[in-house]
């Protein structure tokens, strides 16, 4: 059905590789029971195999122990479990207070508002207008109360890269804990916790081309936390329920598919677009940092124009983006992350992020940006703005 | 599933009607701002004899029911008289589009709206006006049903954000039942202002944020 479309919304959702199906129909219809103790039925212990096994390869990836890594249902959870399970296990003992940043995504930014609502306090330390964190903010905002940093590694609307060492490395000189949300970075960015002293981790498969409802939390050893779901002991007693043994083995595979190589090809692709689109179409701009961005996401600002017209328009030529217009999004709010970089409304209902994954073509760069070049000046000549 | 949008929406943003810059215009108004992610300007033709509608085109910036809006109220009025065309609604713009999805209504007041104000702009600039209006409390309240509570896409008298208004020589003072470091804050502030400070007899527009 939509085998012509020229899908640009990799970070909110990538097409899953047949590898990973291929690699999860076992857990599915011959090996379904669950993982069992090691007294167990036979098939019980097959799945207990292969959930470690699974364990084992995504924490190798992020040079972790496999105990140290638990799955969840997505990122969501996962920020949700560091954030409140920190929380809930130092809240009473070292105090109240949480620094995060402004641009965050929904499940670390909600879930601080959330702790607030119950008498936390939160500091959203400064971004700079490319949304690099001020790590002398960050520093200052660190009290003795202070119980957990949360800054994540890329960001999922405009690409920026925080210097994860430098903040992990303050956090670590200060004593306190530091929360990554990686949903967007992992794989396609290094990031091993051998060398970067990072206590928490997030991360999801829907990002890699894996299965939807499967993500995970790096715990460092001895990081105090609690569960925040009451149930079974399953995942070391720290997140209870059922496991999902498909979405474990297909993450597992998803991020071995990952390989530099790929990365490098979405990067190419990514430079293009941007080189275009920067220089082709008038009164353009780049949101986020030049260098310091995710490889395979780019975001513009159209002035003049309207995101979501922009976006209908696009679709119906075949192509489908995302935009921080406040006439998409579901609350009708412009994009948060755009205003926390000190951009205008105008600027955030004009920008478009553009993100790539395995199954884009080089040949389709061009197409999307004469597509995009076409609307812009269409939109542009009914527009009563930038006329004068 | 289908996107919100009838198909006459559709058509509409796809091929809008009357749209672009109209040269020597007998009339104009811009509704709205880019803050508000919404901008309607209309311009008119009118028959000076028979005060007919002949010419009217409009251009847009915003989303798609935005366009479709500006196109559809274009047809509505065209070949209509001034009195004819101030009873149009937006109730009757959103029907004659078969519909828009309730978060975009305030797509369709914008362009009435905008119509509306290039029919008082014709009427201000040929001295058809027949007394001027004072600016009271009451009139104020009116004006601010046009703005807009970005959040639910519904105005802001009709969401109760208005606590209070007040009119003394020449000064308009509206307090908002809103934190002022809300996201919309600013965005509001320049509405209001935009809406009333034109007015011959105020002097100053005081917008204040009390939530």
């Amino acid at each position: 059905m939509y085998e012509n479309l020229v899908y640009l919304d990799n970070a909110a959702a990538t097409r899953l590789d047949e590898r990973v199906l291929e690699a999860m129909r076992p857990y599915f219809f011959d090996v379904y029971a669950v993982a069992t103790s090691q007294f167990g039925y036979s098939i019980g212990l097959d799945a207990r195999e292969a959930l470690d096994n699974a364990r084992i390869r995504i924490a190798a990836a992020l040079g972790a122990n496999p105990d140290e890594f638990i799955f969840t249902s997505d990122d969501t959870e996962s920020s949700n479990l560091a954030i409140k399970g920190v929380a809930l296990a130092l809240g009473e003992k070292k105090g109240r207070h949480i620094v995060t940043t402004p641009i965050e995504d929904f499940p670390v930014l909600h879930t601080a508002r959330a702790l607030e609502r119950q008498g936390f306090r939160a500091t959203y330390v400064r971004v700079d207008e490319t949304g690099r964190v001020d790590l002398d903010h960050l520093r200052e905002s660190i009290t003795p109360e202070t119980i957990l940093v949360s800054v994540q590694t890329a960001n999922q609307e405009i690409g920026t890269l925080q210097d994860i060492r430098a903040i992990a490395e303050i956090c670590r000189e200060k004593g306190v804990l530091f929360h990554t949300d990686a949903t967007h970075a992992f794989t396609r960015v290094p990031l091993d916790v051998r060398e970067i002293p990072v206590d928490l981790v997030t991360v999801s498969a829907h990002t890699i081309h894996g299965p939807r409802g499967i993500g995970g939390l790096y715990i460092r050893k001895g990081t105090p936390i609690k569960k925040i779901l009451d149930g079974g002991f399953q995942e070391f007693d720290l997140r209870p329920g059922v496991e999902n043994i498909p979405g474990a083995v297909g993450f597992a595979r998803a991020v071995e598919l990952v390989t530099p190589e790929e990365t490098a090809r979405l990067q190419r692709m990514r430079d293009r677009l941007l080189e275009r689109l920067l220089n082709e179409v008038p009164h353009t701009r780049l949101n986020g940092h030049p260098v310091h961005r995710l490889p395979h996401n780019a975001n513009v600002s159209f002035r003049f124009v309207e995101g979501e017209s922009l976006l209908l328009h696009l679709d119906m030529r075949g192509f489908a983006v995302s935009t921080g217009s406040a006439c998409f999004s579901r609350s009708l709010e412009a994009s948060h992350v755009i205003l926390g970089i000190g951009g205008d409304h105008e600027r955030a209902h004009g920008s478009v992020r553009f993100t790539f994954g395995r199954y884009n073509k080089e040949e389709d760069v061009d197409r999307v940006v004469e597509a995009v070049a076409d609307i812009v000046r269409e939109l542009r000549r009914i527009s009563p703005l930038g006329k004068e | 599933m289908p996107l919100p949008y009838s198909e006459i929406v559709m058509e509409h943003f796809r091929n809008p009607r009357n749209v672009g810059r109209m040269d020597d215009p007998d009339a104009k108004a811009v509704e709205g701002s880019p803050a508000c992610g919404d901008m309607v300007a209309v311009y008119l033709k009118v028959d000076p004899e028979t005060q007919v509608i002949t010419d009217i085109k409009f251009e847009s910036y915003g989303c798609a029911s935005n366009i479709a809006t500006g196109s559809i109220i274009t047809e509505l009025a065209k070949g209509k008289t001034l009195e004819e065309a101030k009873k149009i609604t937006w109730e009757e713009a959103s029907r004659a589009l078969g519909g828009l999805p309730p978060l975009k209504t305030h797509c369709a007041v914008l362009a009435v709206d905008g119509l509306h104000a290039a029919i008082e702009n014709y009427e201000e600039r040929h001295g058809l006006v027949k007394e001027r209006q004072p600016t009271t409390v009451e009139f104020v309240r009116k004006r601010l049903k046009h703005v807009m509570n970005p959040v639910v896409g519904l105005d802001i008298v009709r969401t109760k954000l208005v606590k209070e208004i007040e009119v003394q020589d020449g000064v308009v003072r509206v307090v908002l039942d809103l934190p002022p470091d809300h996201q919309f804050a600013p965005v509001m502030k320049e509405d209001i202002e935009e809406k009333l400070g034109h007015r011959w007899d105020v002097r100053q527009v005081i917008v204040e944020f009390a939530g």
